[in-house]
């Protein structure tokens, strides 16, 4: 399942020929590991006007050892973080790209452009809520322009969710955030505990990963139990051999269990009472695929999908809502929607409709989940490199897996290490978002 | 000493689909199938690097080379290398016997928990070599000289390459499991069309637990192998009708490959601990393991059937308890035979059989059919022979704990040589 291509473009010859032909170079990108630093250089902390999240941002920064004096002229910078707090209308926009031109022509390897701004929502003028907006093409281009691993996200910070802004600023400048490109996330208020283990931040949680047998699922269950987690791995009763390998790998538990049963919801949630005294993190990763064109669509594939991929996680979520005490405070709940929930795609109407299902769904619950100290998200993958993918034709899985910015596809990891961060404590201002882990696609963009 | 013994309760268990002989394990060996077992158990509870107080299994058709085999099982596994480890083999009472003994070590405060278990492959069975064979070659082996060397092989003779393949026969009659059911079936009358009924009950029984989900949380797949493939959920009266009798002669042979168990290849674990220390671990307590009895009767010169052991072994039991067989609100009775389950029921409610040969003034009496092996049993999954005892107790176990509180269970299995084992549990 290497990326054949992605490593021949990178060797010596495959450099020159590359380079010669004008074809694509995706970079090999940096992707965390644990006591890696969150930087390999120095970054560089700017403002458009008057910023308020300068001081959160170097403080975040300072802890974690980030240089950042923007180094050098003859330094790569790791990061450039953008406060545009301050905007008060169109005319700053100058001041950004005055910023940030000279900075990503410094940007090395695997760098990341980040820009902090307000909702355009909130915007008190329609002049600043333009400003605010115009932000979003900005940032999305940039990404679309960056080379060599690096990417470009947006994050708004209502004034009030200052406190906040520390979880989603390292992951998207760390390596966890390797395949996450040209997204925007909005931030809400919320109590954010303290004092999270940046290595180690799911320590102490109990986490259910369904779907845990193998792909995505299993990646998943491994960077959760990395990042200090207990993992209680689901899956069907037939996948309970791989399910058992992987819930041993990351000394986990395995529950065998149809999540389409009627009684599914509540036998997870009596068996994380008597065996774990309730649960903190629940990650929806489950998901079949019956793809048809809808005119040969037969309700067995339409009603299968549906099944597994919407009504089971809208069961099971209830049921464990309703379990007096299971969903411990500050739960967190994880669902894996899909580009194709986005963009839609030939011959997924099923599928499509039901990933588009759960970003409704997310959206729907985030205001009762925020009132418990707890949060709802979905995170939408693109082409993420499995075994499943592996078994396409040649040409379809090139393509597939070069229409992004970052022209590769990602891996499982990419997508369990942004599930990984929504669950953290720290995470408590991410709410009601669907986070895309697909390096920019251009589809649904 | 401890001054007061304390009953082992079962946790739960785990084993691998059993599958017919030659099949979807042919290529797998009991070491194999013995640890992916145990490895599904230490998924289920999360016991990854953890010392367990002992795990005792065996094997009844077994490798010379496996001679540890439990132990090397234990240590290709995800539990603690600390782990104490030995072998048991009692036929087919091995599954049993091994969580009588765990439960006994946990009874008396030796240990906290503990591990019982059973494998068995008929697939890839140990063959020997000729008698005469190995005779030559240790003498080959303790040759010291060229010539002594070429006087042994010089002993060679081509019917000696013949190898030895173990058979299901009685040594001491000639006698196969099967011949020695069908003796039994004939002198307790047993018809043909009852045993196939309860061989059509076992798979109807046993295909209904797993589309309910019963077995979610007591088998992990192998192999690919998500079921026992023995089971035939359609199978039906006028199917087991057209087979032909196997075992017996003439016109009152009525065993037939439907309603007797074929070779099978498979394995079972059971969880046993205190209760103290399933608290401790936040693990249920399904069952408790309240007492149990092994007989044996002499089936070669006795005129006691080969299978009729546990028809001895439960009386004791039940005396010892102060309970009848009437106090029971499930039985799991091993199908060996449907005719074994059917002359084993016969017996107890017969005035002579249990004055005479059991000493009771009373009959045991009869049970209620619709209690007995609710989920299935040996017919419908086949019988690994060591790993029966396993599957048993956990089904049971869970049975008992899915009814509630204060159920009860007895379990029956008979087994080669004339022994039987069986037991009390309670939830
Ligand atoms: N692979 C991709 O490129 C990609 C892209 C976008 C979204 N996704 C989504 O990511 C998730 C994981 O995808 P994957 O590629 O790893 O798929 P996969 O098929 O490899 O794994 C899905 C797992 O879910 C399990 N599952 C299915 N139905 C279940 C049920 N009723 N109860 C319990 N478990 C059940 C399966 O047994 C399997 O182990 C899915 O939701 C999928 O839709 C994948």
């Amino acid at each position: 399942m290497s990326d054949w291509y992605r490593d021949f473009a990178n060797s010596g010859l495959g450099t020159t020929i590359t380079r010669q032909l004008g074809l694509p170079r995706p970079a090999v990108l940096r992707r965390y590991e644990p006591g890696q630093p969150l930087l390999t250089g120095p970054g560089l902390v700017g403002a458009a006007g008057e910023g308020r999240l300068r001081d959160v941002v170097s403080g975040v920064l300072a802890a974690a050892g980030v240089r950042v004096d923007g180094g050098t002229d003859d330094e790569r910078l790791s990061a450039v973080v953008l406060d545009a707090t301050g905007l008060t209308g169109p005319a700053q926009l100058a001041a950004v790209h005055e910023l940030l031109a000279p900075a990503v022509r410094r940007l090395g390897p695997s760098a990341r452009v980040l820009v902090l701004a307000e909702p355009p929502a909130d915007a008190p003028t329609v002049a600043q809520a333009a400003a605010r907006q115009a932000l979003e093409g900005l940032v999305r281009s940039v990404a679309k322009e960056l080379r060599n691993g690096a990417t470009a996200n947006l994050v708004l910070v209502p004034s009030d969710a200052e406190a906040a802004l520390a979880s989603p600023l390292r992951f998207f400048l760390s390596g966890r955030s390797a395949y996450v490109d040209g997204q925007v996330l909005t931030l809400a208020a919320a109590e954010v505990p303290a004092g999270d283990d940046p290595d180690r931040p799911l320590v102490g949680k109990v986490a259910v990963v369904t779907g845990a047998a193998r792909g995505i699922g299993a990646a998943i269950a491994r960077v959760m139990a990395r990042d200090g987690a207990h993992v209680v791995a689901v899956d069907v009763p037939a996948a309970g051999e791989s399910l058992a390998q992987v819930a041993n790998a990351v000394g986990g538990t395995a529950v065998a269990l149809d999540l389409t049963a009627p009684d599914a919801g509540p036998r997870l949630a009596r068996q994380l009472q008597a065996r774990h005294g309730g649960l903190d993190v629940v990650v929806h990763n489950a998901g079949i695929t019956r793809d048809k064109l809808l005119v040969n669509m037969d309700a067995d594939r339409w009603n299968a999908v549906m099944a597994v991929n919407l009504q089971a996680q809208l069961d099971v979520t209830q049921a464990l809502l309703d379990a007096d005490g299971v969903l411990r405070p500050g739960a967190r709940v994880v669902s894996v929607s899909s580009q194709s929930g986005i963009a839609g795609n030939r011959g997924q109407t099923n599928y499509a409709a039901s990933k588009a299902g759960i970003i409704g769904m997310v959206r729907a619950w985030a205001p009762e989940f925020a009132a418990r100290g707890a949060t709802i998200n979905a995170v939408a993958p693109g082409f993420i490199v499995t075994e499943m993918t592996a078994t396409m034709p040649l040409g379809t899985r090139e393509v597939g897996s070069r229409i992004n910015s970052l022209q590769q596809g990602g891996l499982p990891v990419d997508v369990a290490e942004t599930i990984a961060w929504l669950a953290q404590p720290g995470s408590a201002g991410v709410n009601g978002q669907v986070v895309r882990v697909c390096g920019q696609s251009v589809l649904g963009a | 000493m401890p001054a007061q013994f304390r009953k082992a309760a079962i946790v739960g268990g785990n084993r691998i689909p059993f599958a017919r002989a030659n099949g979807a394990y042919a290529r797998a060996g009991n070491q194999d199938m013995l640890t992916a077992t145990l490895d599904g158990l230490v998924a289920r509870f999360g016991l990854q690097g953890q010392t367990v107080g002992e795990v005792a299994a065996g094997a009844v058709l077994k490798h010379s080379r496996d001679f540890n085999l439990t132990r090397e099982s234990v240590l290709g596994s995800r539990l603690s290398a600390a782990t104490p480890s030995y072998d048991v083999q009692q036929a087919c009472g091995t599954g049993l016997e091994t969580a009588v003994l765990v439960a006994n070590k946990i009874a008396l405060g030796q240990i906290e928990c503990g591990i019982a278990g059973g494998v068995d492959t008929a697939s890839d069975a140990p063959i020997a070599v000729n008698e005469d064979l190995r005779r030559m070659l240790i003498s080959l082996g303790s040759a010291k000289t060229v010539q002594q060397r070429l006087k042994a092989l010089s002993g060679i003779r081509p019917g000696q390459l013949l190898p030895e393949v173990p058979r299901n026969v009685e040594p001491r009659t000639g006698l196969s499991m099967g011949e020695h059911a069908a003796i039994t079936a004939r002198e307790w009358e047993i018809g043909r069309e009852e045993q196939d009924q309860l061989a059509l009950r076992s798979h109807q029984n046993l295909a209904a637990a797993y589309d309910r989900g019963f077995f979610d949380d007591l088998v992990t797949p192998f192999l690919g192998l998500t079921r026992d493939d023995n089971l035939r959920p359609d199978t039906s009266l006028e199917k087991l009708a057209t087979l032909r009798p196997v075992f017996g002669a003439g016109e009152s042979a009525t065993m037939t490959a439907g309603n007797s168990t074929p070779l099978t290849d498979g394995a079972s674990a059971v969880l046993l601990a205190s209760d103290e220390w399933a608290a401790a671990h936040d693990l249920p307590v399904l069952a408790h393991l309240v007492d149990a009895q092994t007989a044996a009767v002499d089936h070669v010169h006795g005129g006691e059937g080969l299978l009729m052991a546990p028809v001895h072994a439960v009386p004791v039991l039940l005396a010892r308890n102060g309970l009848t067989l009437q106090d029971f609100d499930f039985y799991e009775v091993h199908e060996a035979f449907a005719s074994t389950v059917l002359a084993t029921l016969r017996a107890w409610e017969n005035p002579g059989y249990c004055k005479e040969r059991l000493g009771l003034d009373t009959p045991l009496g009869p049970i209620d059919r619709s209690r007995l092996n609710v989920h299935g049993s040996s017919l419908a999954t086949g019988h690994p022979f060591a790993a029966t005892g396993g599957r048993i107790v956990a089904t049971l176990a869970k049975t008992l704990s899915e009814a509630g509180p204060g159920k009860r269970g007895l379990i029956s299995v008979c087994a080669a040589g004339g022994q039987g084992v069986v037991a009390v549990l309670e939830s």
